[in-house]
C-alpha cells in the first residue's frame, strides 16, 4: 500500500526531484573528482609519475599508511570493546561514556591537535619532563599518531552500536546457559554475527585516518620527508605552485575514497542481507 | 581460530615497525632549518650547494631537512617544541619571540652575525596585472577608490607587516612624520583590501589562481618568482618611489644543536650562507645580496629604490611591534570588519 502511494505523484514531480538530486550530486560531487583528475594529468602521465615518485611524497604515503597501520587496529580494538559493553550492558556512567565517544565529532579538529601540543609541547604540561628525558612526541610520528587517534575515535564504535543493539542480547544469553564462557561467547556468537559491522567501521575509519589535515596539520611541524602526510604533502605542493604535482598527490587520496565507497557498498549490502 | 589472529596481528606488529625504523634512523648529519613561507626555492638549491660544500670540506653527508610555513607560526612551533637546529624568519621579531619566550638562544642572537644576522635582504615592491591598467606607480595610487590591494594580516605574517611599515613609511616621509596622517593614510589603503590572507603565499595564490585584485604587495624575489615561474608576460613589477629594507634574519638554535650535536655544521651552515656562493644563489631567487662583488654582478636585476630602515623609521622591531601590531595597536584601530 505505501508503495503504491509512492508512487501517485504525477511523473513530472517524480521527474523534476531525481534531477534536481542528480544535478546537485553531479555538481558538488563527480564535477570536483573528475577536476583533480583532470589537473593531475594536465601535465601528462610523465609529470603524474615523477610525482608520485618523488621521495618526498612517498615519505608522506609511508607516513599516512604508518599512521593508519597503528590507529585502525587500536581503534578496532577499543571501537569493539566500547560498542559491546554499551549495547550489551548496563553500567553506571554510560551514558558518559557514549557522549565521551562522540566528543572527537564536536570538537574542530585543530583543537584537537592543540590539545596534544599543549599536553605534550615543550611549553605544555608534560613537555619538559619528555625534553629531559629525550623523548620527541610533538612534531614527529608519535603526535601524528595521537592527534589521528583522537578524530577517528568515534568511527568504529559509532557504527557498531546501532548493530549490536538491533541484535539484542538472546543469542549470547543462549550461549552463557549452555555454558560457554564469557571470551568463548563473544569470540563463536558477538564477533561473527557483527563481522560487517566491523568491517564497516574499519573503512571509515581507515578513510578518515588517511584523509585526516586539520589535526595533524597542528602537530606534524611540516618538516618535508619527515613529518608530512599525503594531505599536509598536497597543501606544500600547491603552495609551491605545483598544481599538477599537488592534484597528482590528491588523486591518489581521491582513489582511496572511492575505493572506500565501494568497499563501503558491498559490505552495507551484506549487512542488509543479514539483518533480513 | 584464536592463535591465526594473534599470528597475523603480531607479524602486522613487526612488519609495521620495520618500515618506521627508517624514518627515525639517524646514519649521517641531519639539520633542521625551520623558515617561512617564500624561502622555499632558496633553500632548496642552497641546502644542495651546502651539502657539496660540506662533503668536500668536512667528508660528512649532511642532509638538510625544512618546514615552512608563516614566520609567527613557525616562531611558534619552535617555542612550542619543534627542534630546529637553525631558524631562517621573515624577520628579527619573530626571533625575538623564540628568545624572549624560552631560553633557547640568548637575547642577543641578532649581534652573532653580521649584517643583523640578515644574509639577504629584500623590499616590498607591487605586482600588477599585465599593462598595468589601473595605472598603479606610487603608494598614492593604492588608496583610490576602485582599486583593490591584495596584502597578506600583519598579525599572522611577516611580510605583511613589512608591507605595513612600507605603506606607513611612505606616509611619514610624505607628511613631515606626520603620525595622523599616515595612520589615515594607511586606513584608507586596508580599506581598499578586499581579502586578508594569513601568509604571503596564501596572499599570492589569492592574486594569481583566484584572480583576485589590481595590485599584490608582494616581497620582491615573490614577485619575481611569479612573474617568471606562473606567467610570463602576465604581470609586471612595479618599484615604489620609497620601499623598506626587510631583513629576513637566521639564527642559531643553541640548545636544540647542543642536544643534537650539530653545533658545528649549524654553524657552517649559516656561515656559508655569507659566502660568495651562498649570495651567489640568494641573488638568483632574486633576494639581495650583501656582498659587494655579487651584489655589483646582479645589479641590474633589482631596481634601485630609496629604502627606509626599520631602525631609523620606527626605532627598531619591538617598538614597531608594540605600536603597530599587538592587540590594541595601529592596526587594530584602523582595520574594521566592513
Amino acid at each position: 500500500m505505501s508503495q503504491l502511494n509512492a508512487r501517485t505523484e504525477p511523473r513530472f514531480v517524480r521527474y523534476f526531484l531525481i534531477t534536481i538530486a542528480l544535478a546537485f550530486f553531479a555538481l558538488f560531487l563527480v564535477l570536483p573528482l573528475v577536476c583533480v583528475f583532470h589537473n593531475a594529468l594536465s601535465k601528462g602521465w610523465v609529470v603524474y609519475f615523477d610525482a608520485l615518485k618523488h621521495p618526498d611524497a612517498i615519505a608522506a604515503m609511508r607516513m599516512t599508511l604508518m599512521t593508519a597501520l597503528v590507529v585502525v587496529p587500536m581503534n578496532l580494538v577499543f571501537g569493539v570493546a566500547a560498542a559491546w559493553a554499551i549495547s550489551k550492558f548496563d553500567f553506571r556512567g554510560k551514558g558518559l561514556l557514549l557522549s565521551l565517544i562522540d566528543l572527537p565529532l564536536s570538537v574542530s579538529p585543530v583543537i584537537a591537535g592543540l590539545i596534544f601540543i599543549l599536553l605534550f609541547g615543550a611549553q605544555g604540561f608534560l613537555g619538559p619532563w619528555l625534553i629531559a628525558h629525550n623523548i620527541r612526541i610533538v612534531f614527529a610520528w608519535p603526535a601524528i599518531v595521537l592527534a589521528t587517534l583522537f578524530v577517528t575515535v568515534p568511527m568504529v564504535a559509532r557504527e557498531l552500536i546501532p548493530i549490536m543493539k538491533s541484535q539484542g542480547t538472546e543469542e549470547e544469553e543462549a550461549a552463557l546457559t549452555l555454558g560457554a564462557s564469557a571470551w568463548k561467547t563473544f569470540w563463536l556468537v558477538s564477533v561473527p554475527n557483527l563481522r560487517w559491522g566491523i568491517l564497516y567501521g574499519v573503512i571509515l575509519c581507515n578513510a578518515r585516518a588517511m584523509g585526516e589535515f586539520g589535526a595533524v596539520s597542528v602537530v606534524s611541524g611540516h618538516i618535508r620527508g619527515l613529518t608530512n602526510t599525503m594531505p599536509l604533502h598536497v597543501e606544500i605542493l600547491y603552495n609551491e605552485y605545483q598544481s599538477a604535482a599537488a592534484f597528482a598527490v590528491a588523486s591518489l587520496l581521491a582513489m582511496l575514497a572511492i575505493v572506500t565507497l565501494i568497499a563501503k557498498s558491498i559490505v552495507e549490502a551484506h549487512i542488509r542481507q543479514g539483518q533480513k | 581460530m584464536k592463535t591465526n589472529r594473534m599470528v597475523v596481528f603480531i607479524t602486522a606488529l613487526v612488519f609495521g615497525l620495520t618500515l618506521a625504523a627508517p624514518v627515525f634512523a639517524q646514519s649521517k648529519v641531519t639539520l633542521l632549518n625551520v623558515s617561512y613561507d617564500p624561502t622555499r626555492e632558496l633553500y632548496q638549491a642552497f641546502n644542495k650547494a651546502f651539502a657539496d660544500h660540506w662533503l668536500k670540506t668536512d667528508g660528512a653527508t649532511v642532509t638538510v631537512n625544512q618546514s615552512h610555513g608563516g614566520s609567527g607560526k613557525q616562531a611558534r612551533a619552535v617555542i612550542d617544541g619543534l627542534e630546529a637546529d637553525v631558524v631562517t624568519l621573515a624577520l628579527a621579531y619573530d626571533i625575538d619571540a623564540i628568545a624572549g619566550k624560552t631560553d633557547l638562544l640568548p637575547k642577543n642572537w641578532q649581534t652573532r652575525l653580521a649584517n643583523n644576522s640578515a644574509p639577504y635582504a629584500s623590499t616590498i615592491v607591487f605586482l600588477v596585472r599585465k599593462g598595468n591598467p589601473k595605472n598603479i606607480k606610487d603608494w598614492d595610487d593604492l588608496i583610490k577608490p576602485g582599486v583593490e590591494v591584495i596584502t597578506p594580516n600583519p598579525k599572522t605574517s611577516g611580510g605583511a607587516r613589512w608591507n605595513y611599515l612600507a605603506a606607513w613609511g611612505f606616509a611619514l616621509k610624505k607628511w613631515n612624520n606626520d603620525d595622523t596622517k599616515a595612520k589615515a593614510f594607511v586606513a584608507a589603503l586596508f580599506n581598499n583590501v578586499p581579502v586578508l590572507d594569513s601568509g604571503a603565499r596564501g596572499s599570492t595564490t589569492t592574486f594569481v589562481e583566484r584572480k583576485i585584485g589590481d595590485v599584490l604587495l608582494a616581497w620582491e624575489n615573490e614577485a619575481y618568482l611569479v612573474l617568471n615561474q606562473l606567467g610570463k608576460g602576465e604581470y609586471e613589477i612595479v618599484t615604489p618611489s620609497l620601499s623598506i629594507l626587510a631583513e629576513p634574519s637566521v639564527a642559531l638554535v643553541d640548545k636544540n644543536v647542543d642536544r643534537h650535536g650539530t653545533r658545528k655544521v649549524a654553524e657552517a651552515y649559516l656561515q656559508y650562507l655569507y659566502s660568495a656562493e651562498g649570495q651567489e644563489i640568494a641573488a638568483k631567487n632574486y633576494y639581495r645580496p650583501r656582498l659587494k662583488e655579487v651584489a655589483d654582478k646582479y645589479a641590474s636585476q633589482f631596481q634601485s629604490v630609496n629604502l627606509i630602515t626599520i631602525d631609523e623609521a620606527f626605532g627598531g622591531w619591538k617598538k614597531a611591534q608594540q605600536t603597530h601590531f599587538d592587540d590594541n595597536g595601529t592596526f587594530d584601530q584602523i582595520y574594521q570588519v566592513k
